[in-house]
């Protein structure tokens, strides 16, 4: 059993249609990316996968749950966490405030607060500060943070590389191998395809809202990937 | 349920989305438009000529009709298209109807050619008045307008020279006019007003500027990129409501020949274009028509209830808020897809 | 000279009144980013259910009060998640005119219910104790027991949002309700609980009301307007901001009323302009948003 299951999602801006049918089976302890380009609905997608958009019924499982139509506090519950695209960190909240908050939900698991720590150093000096008049960097760091004390049983991780100086994402991606080897499936949604495709064992090419390739790094070539990416 | 490893996925390239050509036009002009333009002409006419046709109740009626239906136009102009909601309309209401003790009744000007005066009184009041209450925004604005409203009334209490909280009678700026030409200038002043309102709402609305007031209101973030013009439209529109909301303040009060600052002040004028706007159908034309005739028609079925009629009518307006947000005229748009004064460009797919 | 000086502490003990009945206010505010046009209402509603409470029910005062407050924290609860819950995230227009509509609905209501006169809350002895600061200056013991109790509120909620879990579901509802959602809050039941919370703090304003002013149906707007201008002036957000707005109101009202009986509540509303036009972020700013 899969531990994600996606069959036939579509999405919807208003009239304007977002995703056309999307399937996606993610194994437990999986690593999967989701590259392309800009407007492709990866975004849309995380997005209906966490419930802020209301995908059909029956078109999402996690762990053989039909999830689809929970409101997203709750599947947040069920164990799927997001590490938002932009950060959307709580700006009247502090470094461990924010943080701290990632564990509303009460769900146990390998995660507290001191391992965060442990993984970011940066953030315990200053976990006092507001989470907001952080670096970039650091903001990203509080961000996965707050999403991994949920203890999800998924990370849902969108553009964590954006914006950031290339010595940070590389900082920020040796975060995501150890959260992989703690065992959680991991998505990482980027547009940089090199990065993305170094942590993955298996990758998606969303191109207009449809899934344009799909197989595992090593065995696709980069100049069929590109075709997938760019749509020519 | 699937297999415990994910099936490989097959390599493919799905086909990109075929785009199929379409034609659109922009239509704004339609056969319901012409017939709403003729029937609003037709309806005109026919209340000028009232007094050679109409009994003095009728009269009285249909100026009280015009008078409302000019306010809840007004009060639509700023919360429905600039997306500026104001509670405190009844302060250009007030200094309208106070006009007539100032102009009228101490310094002896004709009383109707105090009605253009009174707005000009109004417009040159609201202009302090949006330097301070344009420092807030949404909800706030709404409040700090009601604030106004309140200074203005506790400042109309405190003059004597207008008769202090008791108020004073305009009787004595009517004398020597016949009454039959004093309900008759009253009709005409409020044929101008209510068919005003309406004349002027749809052509400035028609015009180019109807779309970025239709912007403004839909998002006054997003329409921010429309820089300070947006921020000057909303100033005219505050502006020109209160100039229409003083003279028809003006007009009120001739019909009505006593005055106080608890009933010029009052938030009742505010209420009152509240339900009929959000029941009719706030942001359109139509929607405060169709409010007013509701308002008259429930006021004279129900009118003996007392409080609990308000109650109703509250219980009415939420449950329209809540549930059909563009009020009954916009179901009725969104189910027959016609407008009698359409001031939204409709998107039409030719063949 | 001592004549003033008593007015001057009136003045800021009035000040406490209106700062109770602005936190209801800036707390609905501050979490839903609800301006409740129906809050000087929900006052008064308060003040006839303590009336209800004490005349019909014979309970002790401070029994009434408890009962007031469970009454009203209730009715705020079901209020958010019954009729309020649906004009979340419907722009201003949606939650201003549904709360206006309320406002007029509670003030018929509490008209049919309890008639036009004016009532208030008899109280015994405490109403016309008073405290001698020393020469010909006295306080009443009930203006400065206001006082305190709008001190201590003010107290309580800035502990519950800094040292409470529910505190910072609060402030991160109030940030960004979708993200806050994704930590598992349930944002609606946040909004429901903060509701309940605003109208405890309405109940507390509601029986103060009844003992220390007579009160009528109608007389929710001018209390609206106070706690509007408290929070205003005080900077949206700021809750030792709304007690420095309630206080400067209330100042500006007993020096208004000493000069002339008519330009009491004249004298507030033009110390609110006047703040507005010197700083029209209020005092204290804390959040942009308005």
């Amino acid at each position: 059993m899969s531990l994600l299951s996606v069959r036939g999602l579509t999405a919807f801006y208003g009239d304007s249609q977002a995703l056309f049918g999307i399937d996606m089976e993610i194994a437990a302890g999986e690593t999967v990316a989701i590259i392309g380009s800009n407007g492709a609905g990866k975004s849309t997608f995380l997005r209906s996968i966490c419930g802020l958009l209301a995908p059909p019924a029956d078109s999402i499982h996690l762990n053989g749950r039909p999830i689809a139509g929970l409101p997203a506090n709750q599947i947040a519950r069920a164990g799927i966490a997001l590490v938002p695209e932009g950060r959307r960190l709580f700006p009247s909240l502090s470094v461990e405030e924010n943080i701290g908050l990632g564990g509303y939900g009460g769900r146990s698991g390998p995660w507290t607060l001191k391992r965060v720590y442990d993984m970011f150093p940066d953030l315990y000096i200053r976990r006092s500060h507001a989470a907001t008049k952080l670096s970039g960097g650091q903001q990203q760091m509080v961000a996965i943070g707050r999403a991994l004390m949920a203890n999800p049983d998924l990370l849902l991780c969108d553009e964590i590389s954006l914006g950031l100086a290339p010595r940070v994402v590389k900082d920020i991606y040796r975060s995501i191998d150890s959260i992989i080897g703690e065992g959680t499936s991991v998505v990482v949604v980027e547009q940089d395809i090199a990065q993305a495709l170094r942590v993955a064992d298996r990758f998606y090419c969303f191109q207009e809202g449809r899934v344009s390739l799909g197989g595992r790094p090593g065995e696709v070539s980069m100049a069929t990937i590109s075709g997938a990416y760019f749509g020519v | 349920m699937t297999s415990q490893t994910p099936p490989p996925l097959p390599v493919t390239v799905a086909p990109a989305p075929a785009r199929a050509p379409a034609k659109y036009a922009v239509t704004l002009s339609t056969r319901t438009s012409r017939v709403g333009e003729t029937l609003l002409l037709v309806t005109a006419i026919a209340l000028c000529l009232m007094p050679w046709w109409g009994d003095r109740s009728l009269i009285r009626t249909s100026t009280e009709f015009l008078y409302i239906l000019a306010l809840a136009q007004m009060w639509n102009m700023l919360a429905g298209y600039a997306g500026l909601v104001s509670i405190g309309q009844q302060a250009f209401v007030g200094i309208g109807g106070y006009c007539l003790v100032v102009f009228g009744v101490q310094m002896g000007l004709n009383i109707f050619l105090v009605v253009p005066v009174a707005a000009v009184v109004a417009a040159l009041v609201a202009v302090p008045s949006a330097l301070v209450l344009f420092r807030l925004r949404g909800a706030y604005f709404a409040v700090g307008t009601w604030v106004v409203a309140e200074v203005f009334r506790l400042l109309t209490a405190n003059a004597s020279v207008v008769g202090g909280g008791s108020g004073t009678s305009i009787t004595a700026a009517v004398q020597g006019i016949p009454v039959w030409w004093r309900d008759a200038l009253t009709l005409w002043g409020a044929v101008i007003l209510g068919v005003g309102a309406i004349a002027a709402g749809y052509f400035v609305l028609r015009s180019r500027y109807g779309l970025a007031l239709q912007a403004v209101r839909d998002s006054e973030a997003a329409s921010g990129s429309l820089g300070i013009r947006v921020r000057r439209m909303q100033w005219m529109l505050y502006i020109a409501s209160a100039a229409g909301c003083g003279a028809i303040g003006a007009i009120i009060f001739i019909s009505k020949l006593r005055i106080s600052p608890s009933a010029a002040f009052s938030l009742d004028w505010t209420t009152t274009v509240f339900f009929i706007v959000v029941i009719g159908g706030i942001g359109t034309l139509e929607g405060p028509i169709l409010g007013t005739i509701l308002f008259f028609a429930l006021r004279g079925l129900l009118s003996d209830f007392g409080s609990w009629y308000l109650i109703l009518l509250g219980a009415v307006a939420v449950i329209v808020m809540i549930r059909m947000p563009d009020g009954l005229w916009g179901w009725v748009l969104r189910r027959f897809n016609l407008s009698l004064f359409p001031t939204r460009r409709r998107l039409d797919r030719t063949p | 000279m001592t004549d003033w000086l008593n007015t001057l502490l009136q003045g800021v003990l009035l000040g406490g009144l209106y700062t109770l009945f602005a936190t209801g206010l800036s707390l609905a505010f501050g979490v839903m980013r609800l301006v409740n046009i129906a809050h000087g209402d929900l006052i008064v509603l308060a003040a006839y259910v303590a009336l209800v409470a004490v005349e019909t029910l014979h309970l002790p005062v401070l029994a009434a009060a408890a009962v007031v407050i469970l009454v009203m924290a209730a009715g705020g609860y079901v209020l958010q998640r019954g009729l309020l819950t649906h004009t979340v995230g419907r722009g201003i227009l949606s939650p201003l005119l549904v709360t206006f509509g309320l406002s007029i609905i509670l003030q018929n209501l509490m008209l049919e219910i309890f008639s036009a006169d004016s009532r208030g809350l008899q109280a015994g002895a405490l109403e016309t104790a008073s405290v001698s600061l020393g020469g010909d200056i006295t306080v009443g013991a009930l203006p400065l027991m206001i006082m305190g109790t709008a001190i201590a509120v003010i107290v309580l909620l800035q502990l519950l949002f800094t040292r409470t879990t529910l505190g910072r579901a609060f402030r991160a509802t109030s940030d960004d309700g979708e993200t806050a959602q994704l930590m598992g809050i349930d944002t609606k039941q946040v909004y429901a609980l903060a509701m309940a919370l605003a109208m405890a703090v309405v109940a507390v304003a509601g029986v103060y009301t009844a003992i220390r002013t007579s009160f009528d149906p109608l007389g929710g707007p001018n209390r609206l307007l106070f706690a509007f201008e408290a929070v205003i002036i005080g900077g949206l957000g700021s809750l030792w901001g709304t007690l420095a707005g309630g206080i400067i109101l209330g100042v500006s009202q007993a020096i208004g009323f000493r000069l002339d009986p008519g330009w009491g509540t004249l004298s507030s509303h033009l110390a609110f302009l006047a703040v507005l036009v010197v700083r029209p972020n209020g005092l204290f700013p804390r959040t942009r948003d308005r």
